[in-house]
């Protein structure tokens, strides 16, 4: 989901060389509703799509290069852009000055955006490949009326591990805090699935907006600190696949993607873990929204959305196209549990400001790692630092109309 | 008159794209999110303090690396004949050809566990080194990624010391020290000057480098101000202020050390 590097690479091999692979167009367009997608055709429509990194089939591995597909079928040119963190594309929306026309914010992220009004509801008479969706993505907690999302991919956070450093099973998350592993484990960057992970190990609820939770939290997450070799997000693909640390916190999907590379990795899915959903938004600022809804729809279709999640290895919420997959990605059950494993998953839902203003900076706290201070340090300092420059300023006024 | 009319397009520039930046940053740090005002925001920056003079410890060290690396590679470009000169100075700049975030990863696998490095060692039975996730590679990433902007300016300066200066030295009796500390230094101050604020300025607010060579535990004054603008809570005012912070001390460093108000300002500027 969220690979740095692999963006910056594409971002340079599409500015540098424009070199785009041509994609042999899937047997016969009558697959798709030429009249519902011919709509725009030779109008040189363009569309703003705004995704997380490494988040869409690109025509490697033999599966469809879906922006390419989708401009071929209906003349809309699609300007593809990514974001690392949901907390960067919701800064970028909110500043206002840029309009995207899709977006793929998680559930915590839609609500928010929802309660802010900086997303619009969706036609869905325009996005007929709805009838798709599982039923039980339809009325998500995050978009109770579904009136402003269409779920696009969901997952589970996980313990990955390996195998010959740890040695044993792992069963419980309690081994994030084992001092054997010194300096071997890797933990979320972000604040919400980092507090999240304590908040699991703990046994409180994920969406708790308890001051004294989060505070106890905080401290399990500054206990830990010393055993993390490092906070990272998509870096943990190059230091899980190199053997450098032994434990890591990320998502079931992408440990299918890092076990291709490193045979040697395990997964534990908690019990009770953390269940999240990208969905795919229209901002209140779009160009666009007829083909914005349209994008949306082309990635419903059956065989679009089988193909991208090949690539993803998330888990899709559309029934038609998970038929479609491989079978040892369809029947996994990491990938596609029962729904008695899911019984005790959570969603995360916006927290109020006030408690996100409180966990950012708890959170800045357990990095920064800070003693007690005094609080009227800084206006002080600011008053010395300006007198200062004055100061300076003068004396060397003075010294200078001596020396004439 | 011409010349003045013909500077209108810059003063523009800098009131479009610097001054009214930077009175926004000062608006947004004495406001709260519903824009009345407030000091909170620079009292809460007080918690940062530490975290400000660990970035500055981190930028003096490794402006001082730069300075007793550039030095002398400087004064050897400005003393060997043109050719030499040049390839110097294309293989000083060739890096900076490709991108800063790349040549950065780059590091990371050069200095991990079971990195380029460790690996090298490993040869010989020594090792493996701790050195990824320490302040020590945040340093040598900063030097790496700013030594350019150091050896520039003092090749420039130098290269405008003319070699009969040096000889009429020597024929006075000077001793190679002594050259090099009452003629050499002193012409090349403005060059030293220039290298040392466009290596510190950088270094003090960079945030990627600590983030990808500190491993996010070691965060930098440049983290928190992301976090305050990338991060969950969203919290400009905050981030405003911190910046602002760092810029009063940045400037109050400069001025107090006399680098703002000298004599030979158009020549430092160059």
């Amino acid at each position: 989901m969220k690979k740095v590097l692999a963006v910056l690479v594409s971002l340079i091999v599409l500015t540098t060389s424009f070199s785009s692979v041509c994609f042999a167009a899937p047997e016969g367009d009558s697959a798709y509703d030429m009249e519902y997608y011919s709509k725009f055709q030779g109008q040189g429509v363009e569309i703003n799509v705004y995704n997380w990194g490494e988040y869409i089939a690109d025509g490697e591995d033999g599966l469809m290069d879906i922006n390419a597909e989708f401009t071929e079928l209906t003349g809309i040119k699609v300007n593809y852009l990514n974001y690392e963190t949901n907390e960067a594309m919701y800064a970028k929306i909110k500043s206002g000055a840029n309009n995207y026309d899709v977006i793929f914010p998680s559930d915590y992220m839609v609500s928010r955006l929802i309660q802010e009004g900086l997303v619009q509801e969706i036609n869905f008479d325009n996005v007929p490949n709805f009838k798709y969706i599982d039923k039980s993505f339809v009325n998500p907690i995050y978009d109770p009326e579904q009136k402003y999302s269409v779920p696009y991919a969901w997952n589970r956070v996980a313990i990955i591990y390996n195998k010959e450093k740890v040695g044993y099973e792992i069963d419980s998350w309690d081994v994030l805090w084992d001092s054997a592993f010194d300096g071997q484990i890797l933990m979320f960057k972000n604040s919400r699935d980092a507090f999240g992970v304590a908040q699991m190990a703990l046994g409180f609820d994920i969406n708790t907006e308890d001051i004294g939770e989060l505070d106890e939290a905080a401290a399990l997450l500054k206990a830990q600190k010393p055993l993390v070799q490092a906070y990272v997000m998509d870096q943990v693909f190059d230091k899980m696949q190199n053997n450098e640390a032994a434990i890591a916190t990320y998502y079931v999907g992408d440990y299918y993607i890092m076990k291709e590379v490193n045979e040697d990795l395990g997964l534990y899915i908690p019990d009770a873990t953390n269940l999240f959903v990208d969905a795919v938004c229209i901002p209140s600022n779009a160009q666009n929204k007829e083909a914005a809804e349209m994008y949306i729809n082309f990635l419903n279709e059956p065989q679009v959305a089988a193909d991208n999640m090949e690539y993803i290895l998330y888990s899709t919420p559309n029934t038609a196209a998970r038929e479609l997959l491989p079978d040892e990605m369809k029947n996994n059950p990491d990938l596609y549990p029962s729904a008695e494993d899911l019984a005790n998953d959570v969603a995360y839902i916006n927290l109020s400001n006030s408690a996100n203003l409180y966990m950012d900076s708890l959170w800045t706290e357990i990095l920064a790692d800070e003693e007690g201070y005094n609080s009227w340090f800084m206006p002080a300092f600011f008053i010395v630092a300006i007198v200062a420059i004055v100061a300076s300023m003068v004396l060397r006024k003075r010294k200078k109309s001596r020396d004439r | 008159m011409r010349v003045k009319a013909s500077s209108y397009p810059y003063v523009a520039w800098a009131l479009l794209f610097v001054a009214i930046p930077l009175g926004l940053i000062v608006y947004f740090s004495f406001t709260d999110a519903a824009g009345s005002f407030t000091l909170d925001n620079i009292i809460q920056a007080g918690i940062y303090s530490n975290v400000i003079i660990k970035s500055v410890w981190l930028s003096v060290i490794s402006t001082v690396i730069c300075l007793l690396l550039g030095y002398p590679l400087a004064y050897i470009m400005s003393r060997s004949n043109p050719i030499t000169a040049r390839t110097i100075l294309l293989l000083v700049m060739l890096p900076m050809w490709m991108n800063f975030l790349l040549r950065t990863y780059g590091w990371m696998t050069i200095l991990e566990n079971n990195g380029i490095l460790n690996q090298f060692f490993g040869l010989f039975g020594l090792g493996p080194f701790e050195m990824i996730n320490t302040q020590g590679a945040v340093v040598l990433g900063m030097v790496y990624n700013y030594i350019p902007f150091m050896i520039l300016p003092l090749h420039s300066v130098m290269s405008k010391i003319g070699n009969d200066v040096i000889e009429a030295a020597q024929d006075l009796g000077a001793s190679p020290i002594s050259v090099l500390s009452e003629v050499v230094v002193p012409l090349s101050m403005p060059g030293i000057k220039t290298g040392i604020i466009m290596v510190f300025v950088p270094a003090v607010s960079t945030f990627i480098i600590s983030q990808m060579l500190g491993g996010g535990g070691n965060q930098l004054i440049g983290d928190i101000i992301e976090l305050q603008f990338l991060g969950n809570a969203y919290n400009p005012n905050l981030g405003s202020a911190i910046s602002l912070v760092l810029m009063v001390l940045v400037l109050m460093v400069m001025s107090v050390s006399g680098f703002l108000s000298d004599d030979n300002l158009e020549e430092r500027v160059l």
